[in-house]
This record gives structure tokens, C-alpha cells and sequence, in this order.
């Protein structure tokens, strides 16, 4: 058994695969073109409700009482959904999880399944230990589809495919779905994707999906979407496991009030999602006649106990700190090197894997707080990422030289004798540095200041020592 | 901000015993040496009327943070934060909420992009107070600058540890002062001008930064404004 986050153990440092990134023409246009939208339509709907930000208290409030609650509502979940038909698992970490869904896909002798859109399904590699146990997974959401065809990883929580624009989608789907023409219209796309999918959710017997509400006090389970593929996964087929993480549980119906107006507005930019499916347990003749969930800890119980940053788990996944990110926006979510992207994922992934990994994301952020702005449920990231560097450090595992400088800056910064000695050091060690005012190179890893921007020189003549002189020349 | 101060008929002090509010320490997760920094503030300011602070993210530090890293220490340290956060004040908040000027007789016949830092909009919610003492600058043309709201990519360590995303986010920076048509790039905290400057000196851009301080305190040198 193990709890990992989908490869994200094995990713390289941000600053490593961000570089790359950066240099990425194409991703960075994309990425621009798609949150720049994204983040218009979001304002122009947010910007219509009067009582946004009690909406956002109210979420915020919901979760965090859950949260204080957990074992009760999880348990009341279970026995409320198993009351309906359902039957409830309990998995601790991604291989028990991947261990029992598979079971349950071969307990109906299926050899595929169709998917609703899941990134906690990436998280724990399912689709990996499917075709392990030979078992083919369809993806059906059209983002979902095109990052599984172009064998890509998701690069936005909400909108996987993001880092891809229209011209490459034409062309994965051109070489993947075996087409001898295709039209560079979206429609012309959209057409292609429909009849890839119709076949298969008329033919596959059995469905994953997700949650994005589990309802403590019916039991029933809530999924929002755009295209209709999940109305279809949750309605169709014989057999519906959904893999749920243990924070999506909310207490009543009725909170759902406040979070159906809050995600997708905050997600999708839209007043309500195209599709809101609510189901409780099995209904007779009447969708899955067989139905599972998959209640999944994998490292949550760990964010939980930390109590200066378990509103993590907050999160209901509206993506919109990602848009909102002026990292992410230059990035992209391929740097992150997890399934969670952004600066959500920049808290959740290493906490998630006890700090043991992934602790450059913590640091890949410049603190301006609009992923604390826009997010619905009011997590206080910048707060978050701050106290996530601080355990790196005290955990010994900051680089050498940043402890060093660190350490060095503590030391003059404790006495002002000491910072006066060092400014007039300064002034005599920048002299062969300093042309016209500026300094435009400087050595070792200084540089990485001076590679793209030029550095004022230390003044001639501090402000402290005009102060002194001036207070001298006012006394005579 | 001294010439400003005084020339409003205030009496400025300089302890010259100060060093740093420790907001790089604890920012960059080195909470342990940050906090001798603020005890050492403590000390400094003690018994000071006004505090005035020209940077909106050392505030930031003091107001959001202080209290957090008091709470771990004793009664007198949890007291000594509580006493002194309602006399510091980031400079136009000073001018505007404590003294009720926007007026501060000044002369600049440039135009001016303003950049509000992130910490001077999303943590101190200085709103138009900048803009306000800006707009009564005799000669002064205030520009828009385009996505004003984006952050410059400094963010005090991130921009070495993070080099290429930093310069990424500056570009755009630049790029949107560059639009504004904008002669000078003014802000409230001196980390950001130091990045945006530090580009806009290497690209040889033609527009120069300074500090909201030091427009407030221009003149006409002949005395007229």
C-alpha cells in the first residue's frame, strides 16, 4: 500500500521544468489566450451577485465545520447511501483504492469502462492499474479525451487540455481516432469527439466518476459538467463506481445551495453548469442498478491534522485560482508536475505526500494573493504557502546556499552597527560592478538578478548618513 | 517622505537603531530568524506616536503577520505587537486616513503609469488613496496602466529562486508601463520599482521609476506651485 500523487514524487523542481516552460511560445500563448477568457467571464458573473462575498464566508463556513466533523458526516454518508442501494468502500491510499475499484470492474467480467471527468482518479493513477489489469478506460470529457489520445498529462484542474490549442486538438484527433478528414471548426471537433464517445456509452457497462459533492444527510452524490458526457456515465450503464475524496462530503442538501452558486460561476464563468447531476444510492429500473463509492484518504487525514493549514481541503476544485495566477499564467500546470496545478495545487501536492516531495511548490509563487481573491471558498494560500516554506526549512530540506544567505542576512540584520558595516563593505565590493549608476552583471548566483535586470548601486551616501549629517547641521 | 512630512508641519524622527521588519526571513519559511527582527522592531519603535512606513509590504508584514508570531511568545510580546499596530501606518494612508490630505502642494509635469503593488491592493486595500495624492500633483497626467493589477514578479525571494517565471512576469510588466505611454512608473513600495526599474534601465526603455514619495515631494523650483 502507498499514497502517492499521480508522478508527482518523481517530478522535476518547478524552477527545472518551469525554465522549459517559459521558453514554450506556443503553451504560453495558450495558456494566456484560454485564462485571459476564462478570468473575463468569471468576472462579468461574479461581478453581478450582490452577496458574493457572504456566498464566499458561507462556503468557507460549511467546509470548515465539516471538516471539524468529518468522522460524522463520512459516517453519515455511508450509512445513508447504503440505505439507498449504494455500497461504500474505505480506502486509505491510492493502491487500495486502484486495488478495489479493479476488483469491482472485474467482478462484472468488463474489459472497459467509461469515465466522467476525475482528477482524484489521476491522482491515484487509475487508469494506469486499469490497463495493468487489462481493463481499457475511456475518457468522455472532451478535455479528458484529448489529453488521454495525445498520451498528455492535465494541465489545469478544470480544463485539462488548456496548454493545447484548436490546431493541435485537429491534429491528435486526426491521428488518434483514425480520420482521414477533418475540419478546423470547433463544431467540426466537437462532431469528431461525439461520435468517438456515442458508440461507447451505448456499448460499456460500466462508469467512473468523481464527485464534486458528496451529501453528508441524503447520501446522495453531486456531479457538475458542461458537456452532458456525464449525464450519460452516471445514466447509462449497468455499474457506477464513484471515487470520492474524503473533504467532498457537505452536511445537508441545502448547502448546496451555496456551492452550486459559487463553483461554476467561479470555474467555468457560467451562472449555473449545463449539467447538475444528483443521484442517492440505486433507483429500481432506473440508471446503475449497481452503484459503489470510493471513499479515499490518501494523505488527507495528514493535511487534516495540521490545523494552520487544513482549509486546503477547502477546496471544492473551481480551478480559479489558476486563472487568477500570474505564475501558473506564465506556466502553465505541466510545471507543477502533479495532477494539481496552480497555486491549490502548490499547497495540496505536498501535503498530501507528507512533505516528503514536491517542496519546490511551495516557493513557486511570488505571494500577490489573487489566488486568495478570486477563490470561492476563501483558502488564504499566500498564508498557506508561507507556512509550507517554513516546514521545508525546519525540516533541514531549504538548499545549502539559501540557509547560508539566509543565515548571513539574520546576522547583519540583527544590529544596525552590523547593516552600516556591511552597506560601506557594499560600496567598496560593487565598485568594479557599477557603470553609470547601475550594476548589469553580477557574479555567480547573483546573476540570477542581473541576468535580466540592472541593480541601482549602494548611493554614495546613505540615508542614514544624510540623517546624521543633517541632524549635526541642524544642532549648530 | 521626510520633505513631505515636514513640510505638512510634522516633526520626523529617525531611530537610527532600525534595521528590518523580517519580512524576507519569513516569507521565505525562515520564521526562526524573522522573529529577533521583530522583537528588535518592538524595541525600536516603542512609545513612537505615528509609525510611517513607505513600503505597503513591510505593513503587511507588521499587521498580518506580527500578531501571528506574537501569539507563539509570551503576554508582554502579544501586548507589545497589540499596542503598536494602530500607529503604523503605510505613508499615504498616514496622509490621507490620519492627517486628511490629499493636497500635499506638489509639482511634477510628467506622466505617471501607477503601479499598485500587490500588498498595497490585496493586503492593506489602499484603494485610490495612491491615485488620489497623485491626481493632486500640480502638472501631473496620471495614465491608466493596462492589467495594473498583475503582480510585477518580484515577490522578494521568488525572483532569484525563480528566476525565469520572475522575468517572465516582469515582461509583461514592462510591456503594459511600455503601452501606457507612461514617462515615469510610480509605485508605493520601493522592492517593485527596484524590479521594474532594473528591467526598464536594461532594455534602455526610456521611462524611469520612482517612489510615490519623492513625486509628493517635488517642486516647482521657482516656487510658484
Amino acid at each position: 500500500m502507498s499514497t502517492y500523487v499521480g508522478d508527482a514524487a518523481k517530478a522535476p523542481k518547478f524552477q527545472t521544468a518551469a525554465k522549459a516552460l517559459v521558453a514554450d511560445t506556443q503553451v504560453r500563448h495558450n495558456v494566456r489566450h484560454a485564462t485571459d477568457i476564462i478570468r473575463q467571464k468569471r468576472a462579468k458573473v461574479v461581478g453581478e451577485m450582490a452577496d458574493w462575498e457572504e456566498l464566499r464566508e458561507s462556503g468557507h463556513e460549511i467546509k470548515q465545520h465539516t471538516l471539524r466533523h468529518l468522522d460524522f458526516y463520512l459516517e453519515q454518508f455511508e450509512t445513508k447511501c447504503t440505505a439507498a442501494g449504494g455500497t461504500v468502500h474505505w480506502a486509505r491510499d491510492a493502491d487500495e483504492a486502484n486495488g478495489i475499484i479493479v476488483g469491482l470492474v472485474n467482478s462484472q467480467q468488463a474489459k472497459e469502462v467509461i469515465k466522467v471527468k476525475t482528477m482524484t482518479s489521476d491522482e491515484i493513477k487509475l487508469n494506469v492499474a486499469l490497463e495493468a489489469a487489462g481493463i481499457t478506460p475511456y475518457e468522455t470529457d472532451l478535455a479528458d479525451l484529448i489529453v488521454q489520445l495525445g498520451e498528455d498529462k492535465p494541465s489545469h484542474i478544470v480544463v485539462p487540455a488548456l496548454h493545447r490549442n484548436r490546431m493541435e486538438i485537429r491534429r491528435i484527433f486526426l491521428d488518434k481516432m483514425n480520420l482521414s478528414e477533418l475540419g478546423y471548426k470547433p463544431e467540426d471537433l466537437a462532431a469528431a469527439a461525439r461520435s468517438y464517445l456515442r458508440e461507447k456509452f451505448l456499448r460499456v457497462p460500466v462508469a467512473i466518476s468523481g464527485a464534486n459533492f458528496a451529501v453528508a444527510e441524503t447520501g446522495s452524490v453531486c456531479v457538475v459538467e458542461s458537456e452532458g458526457n456525464g449525464r450519460m456515465c452516471v445514466s447509462l450503464p449497468k455499474v457506477l463506481i464513484s471515487l470520492i475524496g474524503i473533504e467532498k462530503v457537505i452536511p445537508t442538501f441545502q448547502d448546496l445551495e451555496v456551492f452550486l452558486q459559487t463553483l461554476p460561476r467561479s470555474a467555468t464563468g457560467e451562472r449555473m453548469n449545463p449539467y447538475n447531476s444528483i443521484w442517492t444510492g440505486v433507483t429500481p429500473e432506473d440508471g446503475p442498478q449497481e452503484f459503489h463509492v470510493v471513499l479515499l484518504d490518501n494523505g488527507r487525514t495528514k493535511v487534516l491534522a495540521d490545523r494552520e493549514a487544513r482549509e486546503t481541503l477547502d477546496c471544492i476544485r473551481c480551478g480559479a485560482c489558476l486563472n487568477a495566477c500570474p505564475v501558473y499564467r506564465q506556466t502553465g500546470g505541466h510545471a507543477y508536475g502533479s495532477v494539481y496545478g496552480g497555486p491549490i495545487g502548490a499547497i495540496l501536492t505536498p501535503q498530501l505526500q507528507s512533505m516528503q516531495h514536491s517542496q519546490t511548490l511551495p516557493y513557486a509563487s511570488s505571494l500577490c494573493g489573487a489566488c486568495y481573491e478570486v477563490c470561492p471558498v476563501k483558502i488564504n494560500i499566500p498564508e498557506i504557502l508561507v507556512h509550507l516554506r517554513n516546514k521545508v526549512v525546519e525540516q533541514g530540506d531549504a538548499p545549502w546556499e539559501e540557509k547560508m544567505a539566509m543565515k548571513a542576512a539574520a546576522y547583519v540584520l540583527d544590529s544596525p552597527e552590523r547593516l552600516e558595516r556591511a552597506r560601506n563593505v557594499g560600496r567598496i565590493a560593487q565598485k568594479p560592478f557599477v557603470k553609470n549608476g547601475v550594476i548589469s552583471h553580477l557574479p555567480g548566483g547573483l546573476d540570477a538578478w542581473t541576468s535580466v535586470r540592472d541593480l541601482p548601486a549602494l548611493p554614495e551616501e546613505s540615508f542614514r548618513e544624510w540623517w546624521v549629517k543633517r541632524e549635526r547641521e541642524g544642532q549648530v | 517622505m521626510v520633505a513631505v512630512l515636514e513640510k505638512l508641519g510634522h516633526t520626523v524622527e529617525f531611530r537610527p537603531a532600525q534595521t528590518c521588519c523580517g519580512q524576507m526571513h519569513y516569507n521565505t519559511g525562515y520564521q526562526r530568524e524573522a522573529l529577533p527582527m521583530m522583537e528588535h522592531f518592538l524595541e525600536v519603535f516603542r512609545g513612537a506616536e505615528a509609525i510611517c512606513i513607505p513600503s505597503s509590504s513591510c505593513v503587511a508584514m507588521i499587521r498580518d503577520h506580527y500578531p501571528k508570531m506574537a501569539a507563539h511568545g509570551d503576554a508582554a510580546l502579544k501586548r507589545a505587537v497589540k499596542n503598536m499596530l494602530p500607529r503604523v501606518y503605510e505613508f499615504t494612508e498616514l496622509l490621507v486616513d490620519k492627517l486628511g490630505v490629499t493636497d500635499v502642494g506638489a509639482f511634477f509635469p510628467h506622466s505617471v503609469a501607477l503601479h499598485p503593488s500587490c500588498h498595497s491592493l490585496r493586503s492593506l486595500n489602499l484603494g485610490d488613496r495612491p491615485a488620489k495624492l497623485l491626481g493632486s500633483v500640480r502638472g501631473l497626467t496620471l495614465v491608466d496602466l493596462p492589467d495594473a493589477q498583475e503582480c510585477c514578479g518580484f515577490g522578494g525571494t521568488f525572483a532569484v529562486k525563480n528566476a525565469d517565471v520572475s522575468a517572465a512576469m516582469l515582461s509583461d510588466k514592462v510591456r503594459c508601463v511600455l503601452n501606457s505611454g507612461a514617462e515615469v512608473c510610480a509605485a508605493v513600495d520601493n522592492s517593485c520599482l527596484m524590479h521594474i526599474g532594473g528591467a526598464l534601465s536594461r532594455q534602455r526603455a526610456g521611462v524611469r521609476v520612482l517612489h510615490l514619495a519623492e513625486i509628493l515631494a517635488s517642486r516647482d523650483e521657482k516656487g510658484v506651485a
